[in-house]
């Protein structure tokens, strides 16, 4: 096996890293966006998708049980971020310091109820059958490149999820209604749209996109009380770097984190990879504070 | 008058006598000596300490039970070092300075005993630490009961060699254990004319192993040695998975994985991979059935006992054995007399400390079955000397002469 495999394998892998960094930070770009609410949170949504994942698994042992965990984590989550938002959030809205702070409470509360309920040491969540397998190269300049069904498959799951997103965003009504209170609330109010259902049906999404993630994260990484830490702090410079509260940004940045990560990765180790890889994004943020896609909306002026 | 008033100050000395005699139960508590025991009772390394709390208790409950050591019962004082190096210094200068211990068992990453080593230096006192380490430190206040690296990660490479392995790739979580682990390995490999095929770092809790992987795969070794720690072990081995890279096909020797961090893991996922250790639960002898069954007679029936357990229980009857050769409870006695004891028969084997204070100890090599224990495939022929300076990577460095 020569530079090329590795090199390609490592273009394959920064998309699949993205795909995981994009499914984890959309909830939050999605919530920043419209409600410039910070969400510390989030992470244990990813967790509560794993958790989810597993629980179905008990229930749908089998080949299947991975899709039929996606829609259960997804309403779960989404159920958990409505609560969330009717009971706290939505108090809190106008004062960003203070929803950080207590949706941080949250997140906490949320790590100790899930080790209080399945204890400190994580549960066992697998790939099925018939993602558990790689496709080889077998000859050609790409001989022994090797990519893992798993991640193909998340790869898939990512980009049906921004399909999805993007259809609703541009397509429906709620899409109309969320991008018509996004450039303009007091405006949006105005007209009688009822801006509260719009902010509690986007933050559900959002939720429930993280609680989807969850499932599918659990297939290469770990479900453990305190998982949600491990995506929170990349799915948080995602989504800065993307330009806050842009789909599309986060979506580019996805993809410059992770071929940035994966292609320096060739040269140097993980450690100094995360290194490099905040320096970049600091030098970035630098030249071009508004992030990737600037946002222009009504919302952000304050 | 005068006689009358001379009977005032003799009924005070009689009350005082009385009042003597009633706090006897408490003057009883002199007839205790006692021991800390400082762990992690809280926070992320609570999972493994808490387990080597309750086999040092248990030990200490047995002697208890036995009668105690020189005709006194053992009092243990538990302190929680909070899984935070700090805490693990100021309970240690807790334990010794005010609570009147006469030693303690514990400590577990190396960052807290490196906090802790000052503090028993200082107030010359001595810490029994059970845990496998990197070496490189011999401090006379320590008696370092978990393996030197000659006696877990070369007999490793030992028996790799002798299984044909060629080429070897180095996988370990970015702290001090694994750095200093896989510069010994890298010394040992090369000195032997095999092949380092890789060395890669992650942090710890790291869960993206993509490129890492590439690297493996690009790099074809026959074995990987993984000091990874810790949930990171959970994303290596399901990305190694889904890359058509099972233990089947590609063997890993982890050095962090006991019994305990398998069934965590979920035993399928690390099926077939191999550990290498100075203990295992499944060890055939009669001294280890009776450990086992008494631990799980007190903590549950399907608890799995691990190999720093195993050393913290030894470390107490270690300590026992010492202080009545020594005849003292005295720290300085107690060291000099723990170096010369004969070998002790325990739930590990024989196993007796060296000059060093290291632990003179038996290297077993075990692979993992369906249920999360070791089936023995490997040991070192005899008990292994402990050195915690190697001679290729620390040449002429000695340990300070006590």
């Amino acid at each position: 096996m020569g530079e090329w495999p590795l090199i390609a394998g490592q273009i394959f892998n920064g998309f699949s890293v993205a795909s995981l960094y994009v499914l984890a930070a959309l909830g939050l770009a999605l919530s920043f966006g419209l409600m410039r609410v910070i969400n510390m949170a989030h992470g244990e949504m990813l967790m509560l998708g794993g958790y989810l994942a597993y629980l179905t698994l008990q229930v749908v042992p089998g080949p299947l049980g991975i899709l039929a965990a996606m829609p259960v984590a997804f309403l779960g989550a989404a159920a958990v971020g409505a609560v969330l938002e009717a009971t706290l959030i939505k108090r809190l809205s106008a004062r960003p310091l203070d929803t950080l702070l207590a949706t941080w409470g949250v997140s906490l509360i949320l790590q100790q109820a899930a080790r209080n309920l399945f204890g400190a040491i994580g549960v066992d969540v697998r790939a099925p059958q018939w993602l558990n397998h790689a496709y080889t190269v077998p000859s050609g300049f790409l001989e022994g490149l090797t990519i893992p069904a798993t991640r193909l498959f998340i790869l898939a799951v990512a980009f049906a999820v921004m399909g999805a997103l993007s259809l609703l965003l541009a397509r429906t009504r709620i899409g109309l209604l969320v991008r018509a209170v996004n450039q303009d609330r007091g405006m949006a109010a105005a007209t009688g749209i009822n801006v509260r259902a719009v902010d509690l049906s986007v933050f559900c999404l959002g939720t429930g996109i993280a609680g989807l993630a969850g499932v599918v994260l659990a297939l290469l990484g770990p479900v453990t009380p305190n998982v949600g830490q491990s995506y929170v702090v990349p799915a948080f410079l995602v989504v800065v770097l993307g330009g806050l509260g842009s789909l599309k940004g986060t979506a580019i940045a996805s993809l410059i984190v992770g071929l940035f990560s994966a292609l320096v990765q060739i040269l140097v180790d993980v450690s100094l990879t995360q290194v490099l890889l905040l320096l970049f994004v600091i030098g970035f943020i630098q030249f071009r504070p508004q992030g990737v896609v600037a946002v222009r909306s009504r919302a952000l002026d304050a | 008058m005068v006689m009358r008033g001379m009977y005032k100050p003799v009924g005070l000395v009689a009350l005082l006598l009385a009042a003597t005699s009633l706090s006897a139960p408490v003057a009883q508590a002199a007839d205790a000596v006692k021991v800390g025991v400082l762990q992690s009772l809280t926070g992320t390394m609570a999972i493994s300490e808490v387990t080597v709390k309750n086999a040092e208790i248990l030990a200490i409950d047995e002697i208890n039970a036995g009668g105690g050591v020189l005709g006194k019962k053992i009092e243990p004082v538990v302190e929680d070092g909070a899984s935070d190096p700090a805490i693990f210094a100021q309970k240690a200068t807790k334990l010794v300075q005010d609570g009147g211990v006469v030693t303690v068992f514990g400590g577990w990453t190396s960052a807290s005993r490196k906090a802790m080593l000052p503090v028993f230096q200082k107030l010359k006192s001595l810490l029994w630490y059970p845990v496998q380490f990197e070496g490189n430190e011999c401090s006379p206040n320590i008696m370092y009961s978990g393996a030197q690296p000659n006696q877990q990660i070369l007999p490793a490479l030992q028996w790799a060699v002798e299984k044909g392995y060629k080429s070897y790739f180095l996988i370990g979580s970015d702290y001090v254990f694994p750095r200093t682990a896989n510069l010994i390995l890298k010394k040992h490999i090369e000195s032997s004319k095999l092949k380092v095929a890789g060395e890669e770092y992650v942090p710890l809790g790291g869960t993206d192993f993509s490129a890492v992987i590439a690297k493996v795969q690009a790099a074809k070794p026959d074995i990987i040695f993984s000091t990874l720690n810790g949930d990171s072990n959970v994303s290596f081995f399901k990305q190694m998975a889904a890359a058509g890279l099972p233990s089947a096909k590609l063997p890993v020797m982890s050095f962090s994985i006991g019994e305990q961090e398998a069934v965590a893991m979920g035993p399928s996922l690390v099926e077939g991979s191999f550990a290498a250790w100075n203990y295992f639960q499944s060890l055939d002898t009669p001294a280890n059935k009776k450990f086992v069954a008494a631990y799980q007679a007190k903590f549950g029936a399907g608890a799995a006992v691990t190999d720093p357990m195993v050393h913290g229980y030894v470390d107490v009857y270690a300590w026992k054995a010492a202080v009545e050769k020594a005849g003292s409870f005295d720290p300085e006695k107690v060291r000099a007399a723990a170096v010369t004891l004969d070998y002790l028969d325990t739930a590990m084997g024989k196993v007796k400390f060296a000059a060093n204070q290291s632990l003179v100890q038996t290297g077993y090599i075990g692979q993992l079955d369906p249920t999360g224990q070791f089936k023995i495939i490997w040991q070192s022929k005899g008990t292994i000397d402990p050195d915690p300076y190697d001679p290729l990577v620390f040449p002429g460095k000695k340990c300070p002469a006590s």
